[in-house]
């Protein structure tokens, strides 16, 4: 029996499992990744693409942390499209189509080359326990790994069940085995689970299709990256293209809907409303006579189409039979068909914000478990659960995200306080400062805190350091000077002839002026460099309002420096509701800002609350 | 931190009003008022003055200096006339001075509590004001949603849900099949809000729509007298009376002034068993008027037999002490009899319980319609640019609902989101 030592283990090499493993690694902690098959690290389960409308400021929020997700899907990116191109920054979302091939090998290379980081091949089958300390865990061939903390990011495994039509069978994804005994662990910390259900479309061979009258969709002409780091497209670059359903492919499901494992009735999890299954579509917006797909390459050399927009838990047979009936795809073949799966989830109001379990010291959990989808928000939790175990075991404060500095912030604080009823998807506008959250300022934002805790590598801190010099000089030349509507006008300028003397960041605050508007008022603008132009526009432009929301931040932040204990025991208090009691036992608010989000608290409810924590204070003082 | 100010003693025609301010600009805001220089702590006397110049009223100013105040912040307190009329221009003036808001619930207490200021055993009252504001909400909820500004608010509710989803769902689902510029469903359904808003706003309805007394209903058996009792209360003739049961078949309302305290007599229609169809109706209506107004007068013997629950502070008294030989614990509405001693009776468990919530709670909307409007203005004017700048018309459009959420309730991402997915077939 073979024993080892380490300070963090993740569990799983998903999304989430690699850059928790990488976060703790690049936080010095000894850290062993865990996964059945080393093949495992990188694979992307779903759809071949990374980012979009708030999954793509996540992927930037990761990069500022240094994690890996970034710069992987910046090597292994073949069609970069930047979504709302034309609106604002605050909403402009960076994505790209993925080589599922390159993604892996990238990201497998990285872990390689990550100092402090093990790969342990092998199939975890327990926790081992130290009281009600989780301790290590125990593999198939009965070896102990030995740590501090342990980070479990078992994605769909819990419970898993696929189906395809109404053939069903235990699994997590597509060709894994279903970690049984480890859940059977689990049920022993009573956690409230949740079912909850997802599913893909089935998988064609791009040969088989007829390209020649599909319309097709490029990349935009210049690529924007995730990575502050990434300056150019590596891999090659393609399209996709689009077709569409029509009245017959209609027919064909609705005609087999009872086959349906979703209708036929085998399916009791909640699916995701913004990723309808081609059945829901036809069900649930019958008048529309036809649904947009895109075909998606899954590589550069790999001539496997991921066709978006017809998952389906239909029998194989009537899969081929409506995908048959779609233009372009009269002679597709199905490489894999599409599949329905249902899995348990954890509510996430039982973890705190560092994603630790309290009734489970040492256990952290992130990703698919925790009731989320996605590649991005599985892996930006890892990045908290990581940094946050590295730190525990060093002994150091836990890193708090909050929704004023970062969608990693709002995503914590949404699932902890007010858990999931769908897969947990990001979107925009779950951020109340949405217009301060950027994906262009994700490194102002969080690159500062990743160099004080110290997940970020030289290499970026100095290329950080070096831009943000840049930055507040240009800023402060901006700044040093201010001028008369008048003068304004001169250079061409339009704004109210108020009276009012301006400066430049005030002067380009209005909208339709750019950086370079300014150059003939300030000559010395005309040396700063590009990119420091665009970014300073950037910040500029929504200064007004963010100005107004600062008032509301600093509340939030106030409050949310007033913290609960865990333990905190909400029937005690006298004067509150049976309901109110009941929903913050459940939500388990970290500190006072949380609470006051919980559904139904009162400013009043929340005044009482301080007051018994204010005595508590006095109490442990005296 | 906020200047915050509130009505800080009861209600009704006291004689004096105490309304507290406090924070940073307290002692500003109040020297404004004086148009005075006013001492870091003290007492003056000083004519209160508005923006404009004109009288406000006589009154004690009291300053209090930080951190020697109750809450530790400096405190300003002007106690002026204590008539309802007073107590409103001068809440309203304050609400429109800069970096000024009316207090939340309990907001003063917390203020004291996180500057250490706070005997730890005046926290216990804190349930109490949970309770008030808790059965203050839910009358609030009842009185806005029974009535016309509760089929406005409704409409407000959907309609703001509608254009904000709109929205965000071109924001949010951009590579998806959503149409691209919404601007001009979004700009109907803002402006129609807008109109409202400013109706409401300027009108005096919302004064009446938006109780700011108590409600004091009196039930009893048909011809019980309840209808002479109410006319002999308020000194005209308001209900019909007749020696038939069942007169009454609407719920009467008078509202009338009762010894300082604004009260709303609610005449309900007798509570029996009946097969006339449309005094059913008033007789369910009847009861749940009763239910829920602040305080009942049973007018029987027996309050069991009414189908209306007896609450601890409510008042029984005998009907038609006229035809009684023992005229202990009886009025009549007819020859005066019991009525002093009524009147008496209501005030005292109403005074006890007066609270500032109906000026504040007028006051608040006021101040939440005016906001809303402003921030739907400049959504509108952002929206002419069309979908380039929707990112700055949704952060307006959500200032407007933040405003409004005491009106239309909380509006969360949430209720966006299911608008946008019941609207839309979403999802690649």
């Amino acid at each position: 029996m073979k024993h080892s030592k380490f300070d963090v283990i993740v569990i799983g090499a998903g999304h989430a499992g690699t850059e928790a493993a990488h976060a703790a690694a690049r936080m010095g902690a000894e850290t062993a990744l865990v996964t059945l098959s080393a093949s495992d690290i990188g694979v992307m389960s779903c759809n071949p693409a990374i980012g979009g409308l708030g999954k793509g400021h996540l992927v930037r929020e990761i990069d500022a942390l240094d994690g890996v997700m970034g710069r992987v899907a910046d090597r292994a990116g073949i069609q970069f499209r930047l979504l709302n191109r034309r609106k604002g920054p605050a909403v402009q979302g960076p994505r790209t189509q993925v080589d599922r091939a390159l993604y892996r090998a990238e990201m497998q290379r990285e872990t390689h080359e990550q100092e402090n980081l093990s790969v342990v091949i092998g199939e975890v089958v327990d926790f081992l326990m130290d009281g009600s300390r989780v301790c290590g865990v125990k593999l198939v061939d009965k070896s102990e790994l030995h740590a501090s903390a342990v980070i479990l990011t078992s994605g769909t495994f819990l419970r898993g069940v696929i189906h395809i039509g109404d053939v069903s069978r235990p699994g997590g994804r597509m060709g894994d085995r279903p970690s049984v005994k480890l859940a059977e662990r689990l049920d022993g910390f009573n956690l409230p689970l949740g079912r909850l259900k997802t599913g893909t479309p089935p998988r064609l061979d791009g040969r088989t299709i007829d390209w020649s009258d599909l319309e097709r969709q490029d990349g935009d002409e210049d690529p924007t990256l995730f990575s502050f780091l990434s300056t150019s497209v590596v891999a090659p670059q393609i399209s996709c293209g689009i077709t569409h359903t029509n009245a017959r492919t209609h027919e064909i499901i609705e005609k087999n809907l009872s086959r349906s494992a979703m209708y036929g009735g085998h399916i009791d999890g909640v699916g995701p409303r913004y990723c309808p299954s081609i059945e829901d579509k036809i069900v649930r917006f019958a008048d529309k006579d036809s649904h947009q797909i895109f075909l998606e390459p899954e590589g550069v050399n790999d001539h496997t189409i991921y066709p978006n927009g017809i998952s389906t838990s239909l029998p194989q047979d009537v899969q081929q039979k409506y995908v048959r009936s779609i233009k372009g795809l009269e002679a597709a073949e199905i490489l894999q068909p599409g599949y329905a799966i249902e899995y348990d989830y954890v509510d996430p109001r039982v973890l705190t914000s560092s994603l630790s379990l309290p009734e489970a010291p040492g256990l952290y959990l992130a990703g698919q478990i925790n009731g989320t989808t996605g590649y991005e928000e599985a892996a930006a939790q890892g990045m908290v659960a990581g940094l946050n175990a590295a730190l525990a075991v060093s002994g150091r404060e836990p890193i708090h995200f909050t929704r004023a500095d970062s969608y990693i912030g709002v995503m914590i604080d949404d699932l902890t306080t007010r858990g999931v009823v769908e897969p947990y998807r990001m979107f925009t506008s779950r951020a109340e400062f949405r217009l301060s959250l950027r994906a262009d300022n994700a490194d102002q934002r969080l690159t500062p805190l990743g160099i004080d805790i110290g997940c970020v590598s030289e290499n970026r801190k100095s290329s950080f350091c070096n831009k943000m010099e840049k930055l507040t000089a240009a800023k402060s030349t901006l700044s040093e000077k201010t001028y008369t509507p008048k003068e304004v006008r001169s250079i061409g300028i339009t704004i109210n002839q108020d009276g009012n003397r301006r400066n430049g960041m005030a002067i380009l605050a209005f909208p339709d002026v750019s950086f370079d508007d300014l150059v003939p008022l300030i000559p010395n603008l005309a040396t700063v460099d590009l990119d420091i132009r665009q970014q300073v526009e950037r910040d500029a432009l929504y200064a007004n309002y963010i100005a107004r929301q600062q008032k509301d931040v600093e509340a939030m932040k106030r409050d949310e420096s007033y913290e609960i204990p865990q333990d905190f025991d909400y029937f005690t208090l006298e004067g509150l509701s049976s309901e109110m009691k009941q929903k913050l036992s459940q939500a388990r608010p970290a500190n006072i800002g949380q609470a006051g989000r919980v559904e139904g608290v009162t400013p009043a409810a929340l005044t009482l609350l301080l007051a018994r924590l204010r005595r508590g204070q006095r109490l442990r003082k005296a | 931190m906020d200047t915050i100010f509130a009505l800080a003693s009861a209600q009704g025609k006291a004689g004096v009003a105490v309304i507290r301010l406090s924070g940073p600009l307290a002692h500003s805001a109040a020297a404004n008022l004086t148009g005075s220089v006013l001492p870091p702590r003290g007492m003056r006397v000083r004519t209160l003055h508005a923006g404009d110049g004109s009288r406000l009223d006589d009154g004690l100013v009291l300053t209090f200096r930080a951190p020697a105040s109750f809450t530790g912040e400096d405190v300003a307190e002007l106690q002026i006339h204590g008539s309802t009329a007073a107590v409103n221009v001068v809440m309203q003036c304050l609400s429109e001075a800069d970096g000024l808001r009316l207090a939340e619930p309990g907001e003063f207490t917390r203020r004291a509590l996180e500057n250490g200021k706070m005997d730890l055993t005046q926290v216990e009252g804190l349930a109490d004001l949970i309770d008030a504001e808790t059965e203050a909400q839910r009358k609030q909820a009842q009185t806005i949603l029974a009535g016309e500004l509760g089929t406005l608010a409704e409409r407000w509710r959907r309609d703001l849900i509608r254009a904000a989803s709109l929205l965000e769902a071109v924001i949010d689902f951009a590579d998806e099949e959503v149409p691209t510029d919404v601007t001009p469903e979004v700009r109907d359904l803002v402006t129609g809000v807008m109109q409202d808003l400013q109706r409401e706003a300027e009108g005096v309805q919302i004064a009446e729509r938006i109780r700011t007394g108590f409600e004091v209903a009196i039930v009893g058996l048909p011809n019980a007298g309840k209808s002479t009792l109410l006319n002999a209360l308020a000194g005209r003739k308001a209900a019909i009376t007749s020696e038939y049961a069942g007169t009454t078949r609407d719920v009467i309302e008078v509202r009338m002034d009762l010894a300082g305290l604004p009260v709303t007599l609610l005449d309900t229609a007798g509570l029996r068993e009946t097969e006339d169809y449309v005094e059913n109706l008033g007789i369910e209506l009847a009861r749940k008027r009763a239910e829920d107004a602040d305080l009942r007068v049973f007018l029987t013997e027996n309050p069991s037999e009414l189908g209306v629950s007896m609450l601890s502070e409510d008042i029984q008294v005998l009907p038609k002490s006229d035809l009684r030989e023992d005229t202990e614990g009886g009025i009549s509405g007819k020859t005066g009899q019991g009525i002093d001693h009524l009147i008496n009776h209501i005030s005292r468990v109403l005074g006890v319980r007066s609270t500032s919530h109906g000026i504040a709670t007028r006051e608040r909307h006021r101040v939440a319609l005016n906001n809303a409007n402003t921030s739907l203005a400049s959504a509108l004017a952002v929206l002419e640019s069309g979908p380039d700048l929707y990112d700055i018309a949704a952060e307006e459009m959500r200032t407007a609902i933040r405003a409004l959420e005491a009106l239309v309730g909380r509006i969360g991402v949430e209720d966006l989101l299911d608008e946008i997915f019941s609207s839309f077939c979403l999802g690649k």
